[in-house]
């Protein structure tokens, strides 16, 4: 029947039409406008009130931006220059400060000639990182060590670098990638390693006094190890005394001697020269770094069996977290002489460290806690039917589980930390925000410059932080086991 | 018939102190607080020494002693004359003054962020995605300090409200008054005062106790009208409507004491070079208020947003199908499980702006650290007394607002057996 169908019903059509294009008001632009922006009365006013908001800040910021001048000696010349260019009455930004001063927002009073050891230790950094955070992405540990090595030597070089410097900056970067790509587990070694080569970097002095103190973890590492299997807890126990030991008894007299025959020595920069980016970075990242297993042991002994240690921890944490932090630093500037031996003093950069790692490592514990307490009771007692011991059965199966939990919070601990780091202006050092911008706007040429350096050093707050989250959102990514 | 002996009491050992998992965590325990004592008492006994060096006793006295320094923001009467304790007490309610407002406002500042960044108007979301992430991720002295230089560069001086065409506009209804040393606020009248009691040297009026009064008492009759529809709703299957009479109670005594006592806004009006009839803010408080209601509000929208994404959208499909309207749906399904969730988040939140109040240092608020943290320590000298004290009342605060908030988030949470 079929195939005279068309032969004999005169009205069927022989050949389909053209498709006609969809409606206007269905499409493109238009459809995307009414569904996004104009889908209802509310919708329509919740716009027409953005638009407004929007409006409203790009008429005050936007000629102000646009005003803006970069060359200029100071900031009469800027508001000259502006007052000429745009017409009297005009308002302008006054970028020439961002241009002259950069260098003091980043370094602080650090000696300009030596710039380039900071941004050595800021990019090695990210070398011993990379095995830890980009632990099994090849693609984006690769990405990260190459613009690491490439920037770090091209911003080095920039700031004026010496050609050996470079030369032995870029053997040693070069070195330790090759070890991070072909063996893994010894670069966490090197990882280990770079808190030592850091301080030299960023104080100076000579190297002996750093792998001193290194050596000391060391032998306390190897008394342990070897008398582990034998006396158990005792070895942790005469690992520490050995330790201590060689640092009170043999560490300063070798160190001097050691000194005398091979010098290693870089110009020393003092505590008082550190400041802007440079303070907050080293006092942010060395918190984190200490805070991170300070965090995990409270949270643990917060939850242990034992009474008088859970109480201990309890009252650590509970009081940490009840005065803000700002306390904590005036007790490092004002009280910390008090509680010390007659006549000894410390510098304030480490004190300072010391109280942003109590401060950081009480709210640690309670994020990782929330991601013990968070576990099933299972793992748990399956670790317990494993026959694995306490701190076994905390290595392999609790811990990694918890801290998966708890990277969210940890990370936004880690963000709250390095903004906090701020707040040491208060006890006279020279944070970016506000004693640097203070010191500047001092200065005869750059009197009544505000909104210039704040919008510097915001940007590069937000701009650390904000990496610092998206990092925290793609290892999340990454790490998840569930099967949804 | 076997009976068992033997390892039941073997003999004591010392070693067992170490290796016998009864005795082990003893051993430990000990250890460890035997070493925090010999620390704890090591740096008490370098305190004293080193006080004694110096000729000073660890003594409260001074507390009680003539302050001699001016508080421009106060909630009780204060004049140099009056102790540090007086000082400090003046402090320590401007701390909570400005903790009290930073979280009303924060909270209603993050609860409308938060539900707007779900909203389904695209520019809207993106404006307050845009504001949370620049507001969280930037320190909240930088937004302190902002808003200072906002308030002494920008905003007019008072005198700019002057003449007929003025350089500066009142803002908000002619009612408050920006200007670069002061906020001046419209404050309350009453055209039929009462009368004031008397307490020291403070007075409170008749008219804040009639209202708080009135208010228990409402809120009391409004418990027992819930109760009553509650028992109607058992009873017969169907809620009496009971909004109107809610209404009722609160608002008619209400509007009653108002309408008695003739209470009424007094605008501030500029008289010779500076703002009267009104209450002249101390811009500290507005800054530092301004700077942490903005930096906690963008938390606190993160949390609330998290919290309405918690509830699955089931749930509401659920109570929907059970023929609940969308107001019920919302109050008695999606709020509790949201809340659930916001609360414990939010209690930190609450925390942390207390805490953050004391950086009040940055713009010269004088609240504790700036009184007894501040003034009174340099004067005195005495900085182990002021810090030991300034700590335990900020850790006292501390636990006493999380206990609250525990107490109402125990309600709140999921009763699960």
């Amino acid at each position: 029947m079929s195939d005279t169908h068309a032969e004999t019903v005169a009205y069927v059509r022989e050949t389909m039409l053209p498709p006609e294009p969809p409606p206007l008001a269905e499409t493109g632009a238009i459809k995307w406008l009414r569904e996004n922006l104009f889908s209802g009365p509310l919708n329509i006013v919740l716009t027409l009130i953005g638009l407004g908001i929007v409006w409203l800040v790009a008429s005050i910021v936007g000629p102000w931006l646009v005003h803006g001048v970069w060359n200029a000696n100071s900031m009469a010349e800027c508001r000259q220059i502006i007052a000429e260019t745009w017409g009297q009455g005009t308002d302008g930004a006054c970028f020439a400060i961002i241009k002259h001063r950069w260098n003091q927002f980043l370094f602080g009073f650090y000696p300009q000639t030596l710039y380039w050891r900071p941004v050595l230790a800021f990019g090695l950094l990210f070398l011993a990182l990379a095995p830890v955070l980009f632990a099994d992405s090849e693609r984006a540990r690769r990405i990260v060590l190459g613009l690491a090595v490439v920037l770090t030597l091209l911003v080095a070089s920039l700031l004026g670098a010496g050609g050996a410097v470079l030369l032995a900056a870029a053997l040693v970067m070069l070195g330790w990638s090759a070890l991070i790509e072909t063996r893994p587990g010894w670069s966490l070694l090197a990882t280990l390693v770079y808190p030592f080569i850091a301080v030299w970097l960023l104080w100076g002095g000579s190297l002996w006094g750093e792998i001193a103190a290194l050596a000391g973890f060391v032998i306390g590492f190897i008394v342990w190890r070897l008398l582990v299997v034998r006396f158990g807890l005792l070895a942790f126990a005469l690992g520490v005394v050995a330790a201590v030991a060689w640092w009170l008894v043999a560490a300063g007299p070798l160190t001097s001697s050691l000194a005398g025959v091979l010098p290693l020595r870089l110009q020393p920069v003092s505590s008082d020269q550190f400041g802007g980016f440079v303070l907050s970075i080293t006092i942010g990242v060395a918190g984190i770094a200490l805070s991170l297993p300070a965090g995990i042991i409270l949270a643990l002994a917060r939850r242990s069996d034992l009474p008088v240690i859970k109480m201990l921890a309890v009252m650590f944490i509970e009081f940490i977290r009840g005065v803000p932090l700002i306390t904590l630093l005036f007790v490092a500037s004002l009280l910390l002489n008090y509680f010390l031996p007659p006549g000894t003093n410390f510098d304030i950069i480490l004190r300072v460290i010391i109280m942003v790692t109590l401060f950081a490592s009480a709210y640690m514990a309670e994020v990782i806690r929330g991601g013990l307490a968070a576990l099933p009771k299972g793992q748990y007692e399956a670790a317990d039917a494993l026959g694995l011991d306490y701190w076994k059965a905390q290595r392999l199966i609790i811990l990694p589980q918890a801290l998966k939990i708890s990277i969210p919070g940890i990370v936004s601990t880690f963000i709250g930390m390095f903004k906090d780091t701020t707040l040491v202006v208060f006890v006279g050092l020279f944070d970016p925000l506000k004693a640097m911008a203070d010191t500047i706007r001092a200065s005869f040429e750059w009197k009544g410059a505000y909104w210039e350096p704040y919008i510097f050093v915001g940007a590069i707050f937000f701009i650390l932080c904000f990496g610092m989250s998206r990092y925290s959102m793609y290892l999340e990514r990454r790490l998840k086991r569930d099967h949804r | 018939m076997v009976t068992y002996t033997g390892a039941d009491h073997p003999p004591f050992r010392l070693s067992m102190l170490i290796y016998d998992r009864r005795y082990r965590s003893l051993t430990l325990q000990a250890i460890v607080f035997i070493l925090v004592m010999v620390m704890a008492s090591w740096l008490i006994d370098n305190t004293l020494r080193n006080l004694s060096a110096m000729g000073k006793t660890l003594s409260f006295d001074f507390l009680f002693r003539r302050a001699g320094y001016d508080i421009p923001q106060q909630l009780i009467p204060y004049n140099s004359d009056d102790t540090h304790l007086r000082a400090t007490i003046v402090g320590l309610l401007n701390t909570l003054l400005v903790s009290l407002l930073g979280c009303i406002a924060a909270t209603v500042l993050g609860v409308v962020v938060g539900v707007l960044r779900l909203s389904s108007n695209w520019l809207i979301a993106r404006l307050m995605t845009i504001y949370v992430e620049v507001f969280r991720n930037i320190p909240v002295l930088l937004w302190i300090l902002v808003c200072l230089a906002i308030f002494t560069e920008v905003m007019p001086a008072p005198n700019a409200y002057r003449g007929e065409n003025p350089a500066a506009q009142m803002i908000l209804f002619d009612l408050i008054a920006p200007t670069n040393r002061y906020t001046a606020i419209p404050s309350l009248g009453m055209t039929n005062p009462p009368g004031t009691i008397a307490l020291g040297r403070e007075a409170i009026s008749w008219a804040l106790i009639a209202y708080v009064v009135v208010i228990v008492v409402a809120w009391i009759a409004w418990r027992r009208l819930r109760v009553w529809a509650q028992a109607v709703q058992d009873r017969t299957g169907t809620r009496p409507t009971t909004w109107w009479i809610s209404l009722a109670i609160f608002a008619v005594p209400l509007l009653l004491l108002t309408w008695y006592f003739g209470l009424h806004l007094v605008p501030p009006v500029l008289r010779g070079f500076n703002f009267a009839d009104g209450i002249n803010l101390d811009n500290a408080l507005v800054v530092l208020w301004l700077a942490l209601t903005l930096y906690t509000g963008a938390f606190i929208a993160e949390i609330v947003r998290g919290g309405i994404l918690a509830v699955s959208r089931g749930q509401t499909e659920a109570a929907f199908a059970l023929g609940l309207r969308p107001r019920r749906t919302m109050s008695l399904v999606v709020l509790p499980q949201a809340l659930r969730v916001i609360v414990p988040p939010l209690i930190s939140q609450y925390l942390n702006l207390t805490k953050n109040s004391s950086l009040a240092i940055a713009v010269g608020y004088m609240d504790l650290r700036g009184t007894l943290g501040g003034t009174t320590l340099n004067q005195t000298g005495r900085e182990m007394e002021c810090m030991v004290l300034m700590m335990g009342i900020y850790l006292a605060l501390s636990l006493i607002i999380s206990g609250g908030m525990n107490i109402f988030n125990s309600r709140v949470k999921l009763k699960e057996r």
